[in-house]
This record gives structure tokens, C-alpha cells and sequence, in this order.
């Protein structure tokens, strides 16, 4: 079974997903920082691939992603990484990428790679529900790779409808009109929308992110789903830390924390 | 046929690769903008404000002592001529009339050269309307007439500050601020470049120039067909503008002059076609120029309206089928041709435009053909690099 789907089988509230960027702080930082996210009781992991154009992205995650270009971290580098990272790590991995990296590396390839190192799933914000539809689903199926589609405060419940239909894995709910990046609290137009999507009773599980940051935000928006992703508040931890793996568990110790 | 399809593609370029935040902007807009441009009281609107705003029809001119130096019959198109001296306006007018009949209440834009800037910043001006645009850093440096021009409009001007600080990064902050702001928001997007609606609905607002290149030249020359148009291509706006009424009128041959920068194999340059290969940018499967491994790479050009790592998916569809000659044309070589211009024909070009007269020298001709150079902008903003430049 795939892990993602075996996680929600067993674990329905606070689902707790870290972002970070591949190659950020440094090159070799990749299996440490996953090990550390696994150590500190996290939930899934997310690994940023790194893109020159991030649009979804605000200024922290767009300069972990310049920082790990200009340390050299590539696709083909990130998979050699990631060879043998199953003998440590038994969560859920998760890669995030734009699609035009992935397309360059060959969407094929790609996925046998996710497949061969033990990658269980993608977020490609820039792939279009029919695009993937239309062009990608049967490899994704053919590899077990599960697809995780975004929906914002915007999209129609239609739309809502639509992605859970083709969603077998986990929605990703942005939680407000934005890019990502931490704000402070969470507000209550904010609430009115997760509720509006929690009384939808989707098939899926839904984990919300963009601007989750603390225990605060990390348990208000698990009232109202299954958890929650972390992305931007993480960067900002591992960026001048001396000790990525102390730093990281104490963060995820106080996240946690009810 | 050359057109879009129902999904946005022409041929295998196109789409709407956007994040699924902006999907319901995109899709109000694709839902939206034909039953729009279409309606009466839409084109009254937009056919008056090009001839009394605007100053539509620009005139085809026959540049005589151009001809004579080439040895061919030579027409300038004056888009250099509209108001805020560029083609650029006519897609700001028209996207102006759209958002305000999708009951929008802000716009946002992003620039290069700040032509586009300037035309965004005038029609919001014109209409009451709240303007931000995005520039990158360094085309604010280089673009100071457009920057102060813009805020004398009332716009407000962001630096875009990542990447190669130029126009692709302007998109990018563009595209950023529209998911931040997607309900009261339009995104007036400056070239035929973004998800599909955009390359084909700004083709549209700029098919003006060649359907008025078509009875112009039928009253000059009794045909309405040329035998070549040469436009520069930035993203392709000005030349999807003056190529649109040709693209399925195979024996008029279409010359996009892309900026080679400081030279096609000199790792500064932005010959699109030249270099790119396709994948995705700005939302649109298109021809860019990247790294093995799927980054951009950034551009560079002289010109800022052509500093763009790019091209149009219309663009790339014409060079894929071989319907467009693409000619590279080097900083050097424009800086040349946009002194020649002047001294010829007492015009000063914008350096963008310069590209296409330099085409010239790069393209085969007859002494009886008729070519039509489509003069995208005036030379005004570019004073600072002529000046930089010397060499008249
Ligand atoms: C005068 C002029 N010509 C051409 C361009 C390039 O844009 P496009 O390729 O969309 O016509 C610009 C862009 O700023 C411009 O100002």
C-alpha cells in the first residue's frame, strides 16, 4: 500500500507535512533534514524540488530555491540522494515541484525514479487537473505515485467536487488568497472557508497550508482538517541553524504541542 | 490554419499551466472575453477610444531613402505614432474595456521596457482605475523616462527584485500579486505571452495594425498583401499584431527579429528560437531558453522590451512549422540600425524596433518586393542608451 494511504487509514487528526527545499541550506543537507523531520514526530515529508521561477512562491521559499540552485542541486542530483534514504525513513515522501523541471527530466523517468528511490506521491502546482488528466494520470497510476491537486478560497465547489473525483491521496487546501509564506494568525474568513470545505465531507483527507506556522496555526487549522503543511516557517528555522537536527526536532516539538 | 484551439493550443504550444489559484480568474476570463470583445457597445467602445485616444489609423509610410539604401519598397508602420509611443497601448485599451465589464476595480501589470507600463498606467488613468505595475530592478534603472512616467499617471511601481531582475521576473511578481489578489484584481498581461486566453485575446487587441496594413497598402499599391512583414519579437505582441490578418496567407513571408544580445553563442542573449526548447513559462507551453535540467536562463538584450527568455506560443508554433523566419539580431547591430533610421528618415526608434530595420541586412529580398517593417515604438525612452551608446 502506498504510504500516503496508509497514514490516513491510521491517522485522521493533526497530520503534521514539512516542506523544504532540496539542497537548501546546503547540497547534502537532503536525507539529514528528513531524518531529523522523521525524528522531531513529523508526519510526511515534503521535498521541494528546486525551480527559477517559483509563481506560487513568496520570498522565503523563493530564496531557498535560488540558495540550493546556486549550490548546485539539480534533479538528477536529488535522486542520487535519495538512493537508499528508505533504509532510515519510513514516513510518507511527498516531491514538490514545478512542472517544467519535470518535463525537462522526462515525465516518465521521473516517475520510475519516484518509484525506484520510494518517492509516494507529488505536488505540481503549475499541472492543470485536465492536463494531468489528459496526459499524465496513467503513468502516475502505472507507478503508484499519488497526485495531490491544490484548491484555494476561490475555486467553486464544482471545482472542489471535481479535484476530490480525481484526488485519491490528500487535497492540499491554500488557506487563503495567497503565496506561500507564514502570517501571523489565521482569520475568520479563513475559518468560514475551512468549515465550508469541511461540511463538503470529501472522500479525501484535507491538509491546509500556506502560512501555518506555530502550534497556534498548526491546531486551528487541524480543527477544521486533518492537519496541516508547513513550509516557509520551516525555511526559516534551517536557515541559520547551527545544528539542523536539534533545530528541527525543537521546532517540531513545540508545532506539536497542545 | 493558424489559430488557437479550443483548449488554447496552437499546434503543441499553449495551454493554461497555471497554479490552481489562479484557475478562476483564467477560466472568468476565458469564459468571458469573446462574447465581450464581441458585443456591440464593447467594440464601439474600443474602435473610438483607438481613433480619438489613440490616434488610430497610424500611418504606413513609405520610407524612400530606407528603399533606396535596400533596394526594395519599404513601409514603415508607425506604431511609434500611438499615443505613449508604442503598439502597446492598443492591447491596454482593449483589456481596460474587459476588466471593467468583469466589474474589476484594480489592475496590475508588468513591464520591461515600461512602454507597456506606460500604456497600462494611461488607460487606468483614463478609466479611474486603481494601477500597480511590476518592473524588475534593473529595467527601472535602465527605463528612468518610463518609471517617472508611469508614477505622473498615478500607478504605483514594484521592483522585482529576484531573479535576473527584468522583465520574466516582473511577470513572476506580476503573477504572484494577482494570486494575492485574484477577486477585485485584472492582470493586463503586456505581450501574447501567459495561459491561454491571453496570447490569443492580446493577438486580437493588436490585429489592428495588420488590418489596417491591409487597405492601407491596397490604397498605396492596389494589394493588400505584402511580401514580407518583419516585427521584433519580445513575447510577440507587436509582431502577432502586424503578422495576424497574414498567417494563413502563406505567400506573405512573416521575419520575427529576436534580440541576439551580444551575440547568439555569447551566453548574453535573448534569440529565443536560437537557443530555447520547449517547456513551460509564464503558463504557456512555449519555446524558452533553459538549462538541461529545466531552468530559465536569463536573458539578455539591450533592448528591455526584448530582454525576455521567451517567446509567445503563436511564435513558437510559426517557427515550429516553418511559417516564421526568426533572425537574431545582435545589441551592436540594432544600436546601428536605430542611427541609421534617424539619419535616413528623421525617425528615432525605439531599440526594440531597431531590431526589425536591422533585419534587413539578415533577410533575402527583390528590388520590387514590398516589405513592411512594423516600427513597434519611438526612440524617447531609449535617449540614456543612444546617449550611453554614442557612436553618432
Ligand atoms: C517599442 C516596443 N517594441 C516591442 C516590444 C516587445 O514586445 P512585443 O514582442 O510583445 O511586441 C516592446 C516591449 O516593451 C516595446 O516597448
Amino acid at each position: 500500500m502506498n504510504r500516503i494511504h496508509y497514514l490516513f487509514n491510521h491517522k485522521k487528526e493533526r497530520v503534521l507535512s514539512i516542506y523544504f527545499t532540496a539542497g537548501f541550506p546546503n547540497l547534502e543537507d537532503t536525507v539529514s533534514i528528513m531524518e531529523a523531520i522523521q525524528a522531531g514526530g513529523a508526519d510526511i515529508i515534503e521535498i521541494g524540488v528546486p525551480y527559477s521561477d517559483p509563481v506560487a512562491d513568496g520570498p522565503t521559499i523563493q530564496d531557498s530555491n535560488k540558495i540550493a540552485l546556486d549550490n548546485g542541486m539539480t534533479m538528477k542530483l536529488l535522486f542520487e540522494q535519495l538512493i537508499g534514504f528508505r533504509a532510515k525513513i519510513h514516513l510518507p515522501v511527498v516531491l514538490m515541484g514545478y512542472l517544467n523541471p519535470i518535463i525537462q527530466f522526462g515525465m516518465e523517468e521521473f516517475c520510475q525514479k519516484c518509484k525506484e528511490v520510494g518517492v509516494d506521491g507529488l505536488i505540481v502546482p503549475d499541472l492543470p487537473m485536465q492536463q494531468y488528466l489528459d496526459e499524465y494520470k496513467a503513468l502516475f497510476d502505472q507507478f503508484g505515485i499519488v497526485n495531490t491537486f491544490l484548491i484555494s478560497p476561490q475555486t467553486s465547489e464544482k471545482r472542489i467536487r471535481e479535484i476530490d473525483e480525481n484526488t485519491d491521496g490528500f487535497i492540499y487546501m491554500v488557506s487563503s488568497h495567497s503565496i506561500t509564506g507564514a502570517k501571523a494568525e489565521i482569520s475568520e474568513e479563513q475559518i468560514t472557508y475551512f468549515k465550508r470545505v469541511e461540511e463538503m465531507n470529501l472522500k479525501n483527507p484535507r491538509l491546509i497550508g500556506f502560512g501555518i506556522s506555530d502550534s497556534e496555526t498548526f491546531s486551528t487549522a487541524s480543527k477544521y482538517s486533518n492537519g496541516a503543511i508547513i513550509g516557509s516557517a520551516f525555511i526559516k528555522v534551517i536557515k541559520d541553524s547551527k545544528n539542523l537536527s536539534e533545530d528541527i526536532q525543537k521546532y517540531l516539538k513545540g508545532v506539536k504541542a497542545q | 490554419m493558424i489559430r488557437v484551439d479550443e483548449k488554447g493550443f496552437y499546434g503543441k504550444f499553449g495551454g493554461a499551466y497555471i497554479p490552481e489559484m489562479l484557475y478562476p480568474n483564467v477560466e472568468e476570463l476565458k469564459e468571458n472575453y469573446e462574447a465581450i470583445m464581441a458585443s456591440e457597445d464593447f467594440q464601439k467602445e474600443f474602435r473610438s477610444l483607438l481613433k480619438d485616444y489613440v490616434g488610430r489609423p497610424t500611418p504606413l509610410y513609405l520610407a524612400n531613402r530606407l528603399s533606396e539604401k535596400y533596394g526594395a519598397k519599404i513601409y514603415l508602420k508607425r506604431e511609434d505614432l500611438c499615443h505613449t509611443g508604442a503598439h502597446k497601448v492598443n492591447n491596454t485599451i482593449g483589456q481596460i474595456l474587459l476588466a471593467k465589464r468583469l466589474g474589476k476595480k484594480r489592475i496590475i501589470a508588468e513591464t520591461g521596457a515600461g512602454q507597456h507600463g506606460v500604456a497600462t498606467a494611461t488607460v487606468c488613468a483614463l478609466m479611474g482605475m486603481d494601477c500597480t505595475v511590476y518592473m524588475g530592478e534593473i529595467d527601472i534603472a535602465r527605463q528612468r523616462p518610463n518609471v517617472e512616467r508611469m508614477k505622473i499617471l498615478g500607478a504605483k511601481v514594484v521592483p522585482a527584485t529576484s531573479g535576473s531582475k527584468t522583465l520574466k521576473d516582473a511577470t513572476n511578481e506580476a503573477m504572484r500579486a494577482w494570486i494575492n489578489n485574484p477577486v477585485d484584481t485584472h492582470y493586463i498581461i503586456g505581450s501574447v505571452v501567459g495561459p491561454h486566453p491571453y496570447p490569443e485575446m492580446v493577438a486580437r487587441f493588436q490585429s489592428v495594425i495588420s488590418e489596417e496594413i491591409r487597405w492601407q497598402l491596397k490604397e498605396k499599391e492596389g494589394r493588400e498583401n505584402p511580401d514580407i512583414v518583419i516585427a521584433c519579437v519580445g513575447g510577440g505582441s507587436n509582431a502577432a499584431g502586424a503578422f495576424y490578418h497574414y498567417y494563413n496567407t502563406p505567400e506573405v513571408r512573416l521575419v520575427a527579429a529576436e534580440a541576439a544580445g551580444l551575440g547568439v553563442s555569447s551566453g548574453k542573449s535573448a534569440a529565443t528560437t536560437a537557443l530555447g526548447t520547449p517547456g513551460i513559462l509564464h503558463g504557456s507551453k512555449t519555446i524558452l531558453m533553459q538549462t538541461e535540467d529545466g531552468q530559465v536562463v536569463e536573458p539578455h538584450s539591450i533592448s528591455a522590451g526584448l530582454d525576455y527568455p521567451g517567446i509567445g506560443p503563436v511564435h513558437a508554433h510559426l517557427f515550429d512549422i516553418g511559417r516564421g523566419e526568426f533572425v537574431a539580431v545582435e545589441d551592436k547591430d540594432a544600436m546601428a540600425a536605430g542611427i541609421e533610421l534617424s539619419r535616413l528618415e528623421g525617425i528615432i526608434p525605439a531599440i526594440e524596433s531597431a531590431h526589425a530595420i536591422y533585419a534587413l541586412n539578415q533577410i533575402e529580398y527583390g528590388k520590387d518586393d514590398i516589405i513592411v517593417i512594423n516600427l513597434s515604438g519611438r526612440g524617447d525612452k531609449d535617449l540614456e542608451t543612444y546617449i550611453k551608446w554614442g557612436g553618432y
